[in-house]
């Protein structure tokens, strides 16, 4: 496997009207780059509109949820050498334009983590009241432990390097990742940075985080990052390295 | 209060057959049977011996030995729930690790078999 060598992993459960339009628009922007779908157990067709539009697919033998669906597309990738891995979702909402420059920041920063941010600059990303209010809070609640701002910390849309890819073999979170896996990532001393990226209204398709469930979620993160922070792991109370 | 004894014996000796039942039926494993057979055992004890009841009772600081039963009887189901929580925990950690496991050694398999990208 070269040395820079780049998977795109798109994490996708029923999502057979949008999935074949994310690997196709991947491919036409990056001929050379393999993706591949994790097929977290769909029950219509996104492994056939996957495989059509030319990706290769990982199928999950049970319904795993989020997390353990990205993990097992992080545990390929460690396995197979890759050097670095772009996560887009299978819904279409992430812009396959951005994912070079996400490429580039990981390859040039060296930092651990690249997060394709909406809310860095104004791309026309709305929220809604509930999950707006959530993603405050979070960034509230983040900036003391991580030490930095992060403006989305819910963003799905993720590159890492080897030494996340390692790390997040090991140990992932398993429901709503995102939130938790940036605590992971400091208690191992790594470093993320955000950078603008656009945003697609989903189209298809429905988000698991639904408005009723937003409470369920809040509570549940906390309660990860809570536990993520109380972790002992000696490194983990160093402050993170500087680039 | 002494029927009140007597359903909780009642009720505490079918638990005691119900898991007896189900062990031999290999409905429940040896293992996971012996908290439950604790308990109903417990339950029977404390359900049959009214001095026992009573000492616990003045123990707890209760005027009503009934209560005491009542206290002993949800604090070792709530140790029981306790440990079965990390038992479900482990077994949904094993079995996600053994899914995602099995999904990449078929990736491996189908790529060997068909000359994938990755064979």
């Amino acid at each position: 496997m070269p040395g820079d060598s780049l998977l795109i992993i798109v994490p996708a459960y029923n999502e057979e009207g949008a999935v074949g339009g994310v690997v196709r628009a991947i491919h036409e922007l990056m001929p050379r780059t393999p993706v591949l779908v994790i097929d977290d157990c769909s029950t219509d067709t996104t492994q056939a509109m996957a495989r059509d539009a030319g990706a290769q697919v990982l199928p999950l033998p049970h319904h795993l949820g989020l997390g353990g669906c990205v993990q097992a597309g992080y545990k390929l990738a460690f396995e197979l050498g890759f050097e670095y891995v772009i996560r887009v979702d299978g819904d279409g909402q992430h812009d396959a334009q951005d994912i070079p420059r996400i490429f580039d920041t990981l390859r040039l920063s060296g930092c651990e983590m690249v997060i394709g941010s909406r809310f860095i600059s104004d791309n026309g990303a709305r929220p809604g009241a509930v999950r707006g209010l959530g993603i405050l809070f979070f960034r509230m609640v983040l900036r003391p432990i991580l030490g930095k701002s992060v403006r989305d910390p819910t963003s799905g849309f993720v590159g890492v390097n080897r030494n996340a890819l390692q790390v997040f073999s090991k140990s992932f979170p398993l429901e709503y990742p995102e939130i938790e896996a940036l605590v992971v990532l400091q208690r191992k001393r790594f470093r993320f940075v955000e950078i603008p990226c656009r945003m697609h209204p989903r189209t298809t398709g429905r988000s698991s985080i639904t408005a009723a469930r937003s409470i369920y979620y809040i509570v549940h993160v906390l309660l990860g990052v809570f536990v993520n922070v109380l972790k002992f792991d000696q490194r983990g109370r160093a402050k993170p390295r500087q680039p | 209060m002494d029927r009140l004894l007597n359903v909780t014996t009642i009720l505490s000796a079918v638990l005691l057959l119900l898991v007896l039942v189900s062990v031999r039926r290999a409905h429940i494993r040896v293992e996971y049977s012996v908290s439950w057979l604790l308990a109903a055992a417990v339950l029977l004890i404390l359900s049959r011996s009214p001095g026992l009841l009573e000492t616990a009772a003045h123990q707890l600081g209760l005027s009503y030995p009934p209560l005491a039963l009542l206290l002993v009887t949800g604090g070792v189901f709530l140790l029981m729930f306790y440990r079965f929580s990390v038992i479900l925990s482990k077994l949904r950690d094993d079995n996600i690790a053994l899914a995602q496991r099995l999904a990449i050694l078929e990736y491996h398999l189908h790529n060997l078999r068909d000359g994938g990208p990755h064979a």
